[in-house]
């Protein structure tokens, strides 16, 4: 089928502002969005420029906004879009070049979370034990790829990039939740600031957006329940 | 013209690469309050260990009985007796306590009901030295790589390890017989920099997307490798490449060993299950050589569903529960990039180019070695997937990359630790980066020339068709001949994009260049072996041949024809025997 792909450009060493092309791409029955793009950049024009790598979804190189939905182009299927297709960067962060957008104050968010389990006690000769229970509790958390469809899908993010973003409050719960981290208290402190849990309004666009399927508002409401528990 | 100084790094210790291999090295150095640099062209997310899916194999005996011996013994036999025995003792004993000190960082492996680390079977893994499959595999449902690469960067946040996020390697400095550093581009703005340093490690992965059915990330073009073998460093073993029997037919993405692990079966389009034939005792638990060459054959004859190139992958008789706790990964990508849905359908695989045996000689402290005494590089090291140490021989057992990658990292950091102490920051020339920024500014700038897309499509489909899972001397010389023509033709690529600002365009050209001489290696390798072994199989010596064969090949880059030389195979605890499953 022949697709109609429409995608927001941007050249920092040639353009003044962002401008859209479209390309007229034959699109095979199992074709993904990536497909097309690559299409496009090797057979077109080489100045396509796009981050990718595993091109099957879990790397979270390539979340972009297509069709007006943050999602892994690598994961869409051209034929659950329809002929028109359209594609732009991450809303909400720095463009550098055409669909790639600066990724570092996403990162930083991420790592004043404290992203890393914590446990000063001597480490045990076998492994520390954890009931499947107790690790079922931050299960699902654990599979974020930090692909940023979630934060910059985020009204409140858009609104104030100083939020942390619903990714870092993700990747907080993945420790707080589980029974062999001790820092729990330290990472409540830094959520419960203005930037943290307290700016989600529950708007749901994170859930929608995430290719992993992750309950991303249930667990930012269970870190805001552990917030105010804390408090007390 | 010289790099501008404050494009000039100095660190005692540069990684390459933020897999699996690159972190680990790195937590050890940063833990040794090393200042270390770990220069990736990707995120270190992004590193294409995060998509390995079944686990990591290590005899802790969690279910039942099992010991290191036991693991060393399968991984010598799944390697058709080419793995270094030597090192198959190292890599089977420090798997223990890699994964438990992989717990103790965090990892969130599922666990038994009493709370330890749930071990689940994975093929060719055994007890009792080949008796019958054993529960060794350690898993995190079927995101076992994910959890791993996140747990190791996790790490790395917390020890201070400092990142230089999309900076591309694109040369080694060694000068006077030492390591000196590395030259990086920097792929935001297109500006070179040097990275002074007495330690390199090369932890690049494989080079999968030489062929063009592959499991491999599109960022797998063998940069490590190939930047070794242009310094004159020879690759090791490079005709032992793995097909992965279950790829996802057409596009190759894996749908992991776990399945299988968990008791799927392989069927041909008479339903039967068809390793009952080529593996009566493992049946679809037989290592991956023995099952992709099997499912070829059964294509061959007629076999295939439909009369097509591909088998059914069925697990429908594991039921829903087993599938989505177990294998909730695999499951989805049958339904997105199949539209098949596992839990009452079969799903249609093909065998998937997966995994390079071959790759940088190095030897068990994880440094480099360059001839047949193997005498080693100072101060430069391999680890992980580019490296071969060599803990596969013919053929890699499931599971064994990510304890591959964890033993020999860790053993990487540490030695390198003891060499940054003994060594300080070394002096390079002024213009070290001057070869290399002529070399990419010429690709960037030629103003006519060939789309370098087309040559890599053609390097994909003739190592695919002429170089894969089955071989004879006649198509590696076709293969040899083409691999020569497009060497030719990419002097005279021309890339399109001529900006400095994230110019993809440029470095998926550079890149060609590396999997071009990694694909030189593995014909030049495949042709000059004259026997069939593990993942290498000719149907004109359809036959071990450990007379004459029992040796790992070296090939040297030269001006022409690769020169090959073959050193010895250390055997300390195991004969050869023949390979039956």
């Amino acid at each position: 089928m022949l697709v109609d792909l429409r995608i927001l450009r941007f050249d920092p060493e040639r353009d003044e502002k962002p401008h859209w092309d479209t390309y007229s791409v034959e699109s095979g029955p199992m074709a993904r969005v990536l497909d097309l793009l690559h299409q496009v950049k090797w057979e077109e024009d080489g100045t396509l420029t796009f981050r990718r790598s595993c091109a099957h979804g879990v790397c979270g190189s390539d979340a972009m906004l297509i069709n007006g939905r943050n999602r892994l182009a690598c994961k869409v299927r051209v034929d659950q879009l329809g002929r028109r297709v359209s594609v732009a960067p991450l809303p909400g962060m720095r463009v550098i070049k055409d669909l790639v957008v600066d990724m570092e104050p996403f990162f930083d968010q991420y790592k004043s979370v404290k992203p890393f389990l914590v446990n000063e006690e001597p480490e045990p000769e076998r492994e520390r034990l954890q009931s499947p229970k107790e690790r079922a509790r931050y299960d699902d958390t654990t599979k974020c790829i930090l692909c940023a469809a979630c934060t910059t899908a985020c009204p409140s993010f858009w609104a104030q990039p100083s939020f942390v973003g619903p990714a870092a409050i993700v990747n907080a719960h993945r420790f707080i939740f589980d029974s062999r981290d001790h820092a729990s208290d330290e990472r409540l402190e830094i959520l419960a600031d203005e930037d943290g849990v307290w700016r989600c309004r529950t708007i749901f666009n994170c859930t929608d957006a995430c290719p992993r399927g992750i309950h991303i508002t249930q667990a930012i409401l269970e870190v805001s329940n552990a917030v105010v528990e804390r408090r007390g | 013209m010289t790099v501008p100084e404050r494009q000039v790094h100095e660190f005692p210790a540069v990684i390459v690469g933020a897999g699996g291999a690159g972190l680990w090295a790195a937590l050890e150095l940063a833990r040794e309050g090393i200042d270390t640099a770990v220069l990736t062209k990707l995120y270190p997310t992004r590193s294409h260990t995060g998509a390995a899916q079944g686990g990591i194999c290590a005899a802790l005996g969690n279910h039942e009985e099992d010991h290191w011996e036991w693991h060393m013994f399968d991984t010598v036999k799944g390697g058709d007796y080419l793995v270094d025995q030597d090192a198959a003792e190292v890599l089977a004993r420090e798997a223990i306590e890699t994964v438990l000190e992989l717990e103790h960082m965090g990892l969130p492996f599922n666990r038994t009901p009493d709370g330890k680390i749930d071990q689940r079977r994975f093929g060719g893994h055994t007890r009792n030295f080949g008796e019958a499959p054993v529960r060794r595999s350690c898993f995190a449902a079927d995101r076992t790589g994910h959890m791993i690469l996140q747990t190791l960067y996790q790490q790395c946040i917390k020890f201070g390890v400092r990142f230089f996020d999309e900076y591309h390697v694109v040369d080694l400095i060694i000068e006077g017989g030492e390591t000196r550093g590395v030259v990086a581009y920097r792929i935001a703005d297109g500006e070179m920099h040097v990275f002074r340093s007495p330690a390199v490690l090369l932890a690049t992965g494989g080079f999968g997307r030489m062929f063009r059915i592959t499991s491999n990330a599109h960022a797998l073009t063998g940069d490590g490798p190939a930047l070794a073998y242009r310094h004159g460093i020879p690759l090791e073993d490079m005709e032992f490449y793995q097909f992965h029997p279950t790829g996802i037919v057409g596009i190759g993405i894996l749908l992991s060993e776990a399945a299988r692990g968990e008791g799927g079966y392989l069927r041909n389009d008479a339903g039967e299950r068809f390793m009952e034939k080529y593996a009566p005792k493992l049946m679809e638990l037989g290592p991956r050589d023995v099952i992709s060459r099997a499912m070829y054959l059964e294509v061959r004859e007629g076999r295939g569903i439909g009369g097509g190139d591909y088998v059914h992958l069925d697990l429908t008789h594991l039921g829903r529960a087993v599938i989505e706790a177990k294998l909730p990964d695999i499951t989805e990508f049958a339904r997105v990039y199949q539209g098949i849905e596992p839990i009452t359908q079969p799903v249609p695989v093909q065998p998937t180019a997966h995994y390079a045996m071959g790759g940088i000689p190095t030897d068990v402290m994880a440094r480099v070695v360059i001839d047949e005494k193997n005498t080693a590089l100072p101060g430069l090291y391999a680890a992980g997937e580019c490296a071969c140490v060599s803990v596969h021989g013919a053929n890699r057992l499931g599971t064994n990359s990510l304890i591959d990658i964890l033993v020999f990292g860790r053993r990487a950091g540490r030695d390198m630790a003891r060499h940054v102490r003994r060594n300080g920051v070394p002096d390079v020339p002024a213009d070290v980066a001057e070869p290399v920024r002529a070399e990419l500014e010429a690709l960037r700038t030629r103003p006519v020339g060939e789309n370098p897309n087309h040559i890599r499509a053609e390097l994909a489909s003739v190592m695919m068709d002429e170089c894969g899972v089955f071989r004879t001397g006649t198509s590696l010389v076709r293969a040899y001949n083409v691999v020569c023509d497009l060497k030719d033709r990419y002097r005279r690529a021309q890339v399109q994009d001529r900006g400095r600002v994230f110019n993809t365009d440029l470095l998926e050209a550079r890149e060609l260049g590396y999997l071009l001489d990694c694909a030189e290696a593995t014909v030049m390798s495949a042709m000059a072996r004259t026997e069939s072994r593990g993942g290498h199989y000719r149907e004109d010596y359809p036959q071990r041949d450990d007379t004459e064969w029992l040796q790992h090949s070296l090939a040297y880059r030269t001006e022409g024809r690769p020169e090959m030389r073959y050193k010895p195979v250390s055997i300390t605890h195991f004969e050869p025997k023949p390979r039956t499953y």
